[in-house]
């Protein structure tokens, strides 16, 4: 078999499912692996998921079916359990909805530009990654309460940072930036700048290059860094208990109350809650996957 | 990270004690270590090394409970050594193995204001008038918290015809004043010193004195209310791990000292009350006297006070529930 026709028999086999044109009989053969260490690759791969993530997490998952369903019933419905849900999955869609659109422009201008200090504006992304959560927190308080730098000229206009959910959203701004820059720069980098002039040159003003010539382009980007960002943000716990003020029903998050439930040795509860979390985001996660799919399929076609 | 560093460097029992803490007593310990060598040397004894951890005292407990092998705990509150004691490490009559319910130092609750007292804060009925905003932490995850919430609950219940109902009407306005709840009594302290939030902090005696003493000297004063809670921070060998080691004596002797004059001092120093009476005169210009109720006095004991109050559907989270 020659490497055009093995090339050839690798696209096909990533058609769509609504590709009607009949499989092609070389395909039936299984081809032998070009690369070697399949197996070793595969047993580590599934060694090392298993003991870091696979069994922590059906250790949470086990812990919490010692909670009996009349348990589970009142964790889905208590009032308090419900708010911070609310305030978690809410602050953090917030603020990954906005970091996407502040990501993008960062990461345009990072590309697109060459900046006086370019390389310490691009090393400055990295740093909410670097900075322990906890002094993130404890700095953000600092400079958004009502005397601090900026919380002085907000407080004018009488906006409320600290110790309200806003005061979550941008510990989680500033949590998740990096996420959303960090994917989208390298795709934006590799963007083919001919295409664009090609376009300009057939007539496209700026808005059509950037809605159907970038926007498609680092849309599946645009997404990861959103659900980083998001899934970061819902378990984000160090830098938001120090600005969210923590007041139940208005301000209290949900891995605070975890953390309150392990407090009083109530691991059962304390899991179940874990759980509900995972499958929420699990759910959410899988819906901007799905969305991700069909916009590749859109595209496609 | 720090509690494995800890359990891999706990060597022989020869050597080394691993005292397991709560967060404000950091600087005190290092003072007792050293004194406590000290002590062993006149004595011809070899010098030891002793390991502290500290942390929020319910996560230090669960941090015991789990593994981390500490000879002897010294905590915010007997609810917490009674967890590690259910679990079998700890003998369940552990409080009466040593002198005052094995509180070789004592504090209370106390209010911290601004330079000046610009509210006019004197006592408890001040804490709930409409212009005056309270910190303090959250009780649920914070020991000094609980300490704070049952003080007020206890002055309450001595008030002329005071009981249950009339303490909750009064802890439902005064958590109506608190703006916001850290989750530990120093995360409170800077909120109301650094973030220079609220008129009022309801503060540990001992992190007032340091406050208002040492960190920021003239910025802040002491009000004490009529009537505090007797806050008892209790100490215990945890027997399962000591005889494991081999390190009874060592931890009993260690305990001991704190209870020595020299421990009883440095206690003071560090602006805990001593139990030791001659001692407690002594620094009796630090510590004004002030009416202190006991838990078990108010509240029958920790247990019942924390399911009353703190567990789940307690009367805390009722009252948050309400607001």
């Amino acid at each position: 078999m020659t490497v055009a026709a093995l090339t050839k028999s690798a696209m096909r086999s990533n058609a769509p499912a609504g590709d009607l044109s009949p499989p092609d009989p070389l395909l039936r053969q299984r081809p032998s692996r070009v690369l070697p260490g399949f197996r070793l690759a595969l047993f580590c791969t599934g060694l090392y998921l298993a003991i870091l993530v696979l069994v922590p997490l059906s250790a949470v998952l086990f812990k919490s079916l010692s909670l009996p369903p009349d348990g589970w019933w009142q964790l889905v419905t208590h009032v308090r359990v419900l708010s911070a849900l609310k305030v978690s999955f809410g602050t953090a869609l917030i603020a990954a909805f906005a970091n996407l659109f502040v990501g993008t422009l960062l990461a345009w201008v990072l590309v697109r530009y060459r900046l006086p200090g370019h390389r310490f504006w691009d090393a400055l992304i990295d740093l909410p990654f670097a900075l322990p959560t906890a002094v993130a927190g404890i700095a953000l308080t600092a400079v958004y309460a009502a005397d601090g730098t900026v919380g002085r000229y907000l407080q004018t206009l009488g906006i409320d940072v600290v110790y309200t959910p806003l005061g979550i959203v941008v510990a989680l701004l500033f949590i998740g930036l990096p996420f959303v820059v960090r994917t989208v720069q390298p795709v934006l980098a590799d963007l083919d700048a001919a295409v664009e002039e090609a376009a300009a040159s057939l007539g496209a003003n700026r808005w059509q290059i950037f809605w159907r010539i970038v926007l498609p382009a680092i849309r599946p980007a645009l997404l990861t860094g959103f659900a980083l960002a998001f899934a970061r943000g819902v378990g984000e716990y160090g830098s938001v208990i120090f600005i969210a003020g923590n007041v139940p029903k208005v301000s209290e998050i949900a891995p605070l109350l975890i953390y309150i439930k392990l407090e009083q040795y109530d691991y059962a509860g304390a899991t179940a809650l874990a759980v509900l979390m995972l499958l929420l985001s699990f759910v959410l996660l899988l819906l901007i996957n799905q969305q991700q799919r069909r916009l590749n399929r859109y595209q496609r076609s | 990270m720090v509690l494995v560093a800890l359990s891999f460097t706990a060597v022989s029992a020869e050597t080394a004690l691993l005292n397991v803490s709560y967060d404000p007593t950091r600087e005190f310990y290092e003072d007792l270590n050293r004194a406590f060598n000290a002590n062993r040397a006149t004595q011809g004894l070899s010098t030891l090394r002793i390991k502290q951890s500290h942390g929020g005292s319910g996560k230090q407990a669960r941090a015991v409970i789990d593994g981390l092998p500490a000879d002897v705990v010294s905590l915010a509150l007997a609810y917490d050594i009674d967890a590690i004691a259910k679990r079998g490490l700890i003998a369940h009559d552990w409080q009466s193995k040593l002198p005052h319910n094995a509180t070789p130092y004592s504090s209370t609750i106390v209010f911290l204001v601004r330079a000046g007292n610009p509210k006019k804060i004197q006592d408890w009925p001040d804490l709930i008038r409409a212009d005056v905003k309270v910190i303090t932490p959250n009780p649920k995850t914070s020991g000094g918290a609980r300490w704070n919430y049952l003080a007020a609950w206890a002055w309450a219940l001595q008030q002329p015809n005071g009981n249950a109902a009339s303490a909750r009407a009064y802890l439902s306005k005064l958590l109506a004043n608190v703006p916001q709840l850290d989750t530990g009594a120093r995360a409170a302290t800077l909120t109301f010193v650094q973030r220079r939030l609220g008129d009022v902090l309801l503060a540990w005696e001992n992190e007032a004195l340091l406050v208002s003493r040492k960190l920021e000297p003239g910025k802040f004063e002491i009000v004490m209310p009529s009537v505090s809670i007797l806050a008892e921070p209790p100490v215990a060998l945890v027997d399962k791990i000591v005889d494991k080691r081999g390190s009874r004596a060592l931890a009993e002797s260690y305990l001991n000292f704190l209870y020595s004059e020299t421990g009883q001092r440095l206690a003071a120093k560090h602006y805990f009350r001593p139990s030791h009476e001659q001692i407690a005169a002594e620094f009796s210009g630090q510590f004004p006297p002030l009416k202190r109720t006991s838990i078990n006095a108010a509240f029958g004991n920790w247990a019942n006070a924390q399911r009353e109050h703190f567990d789940d559907g307690g009367s805390f989270d009722q009252i948050s529930d309400a607001q």
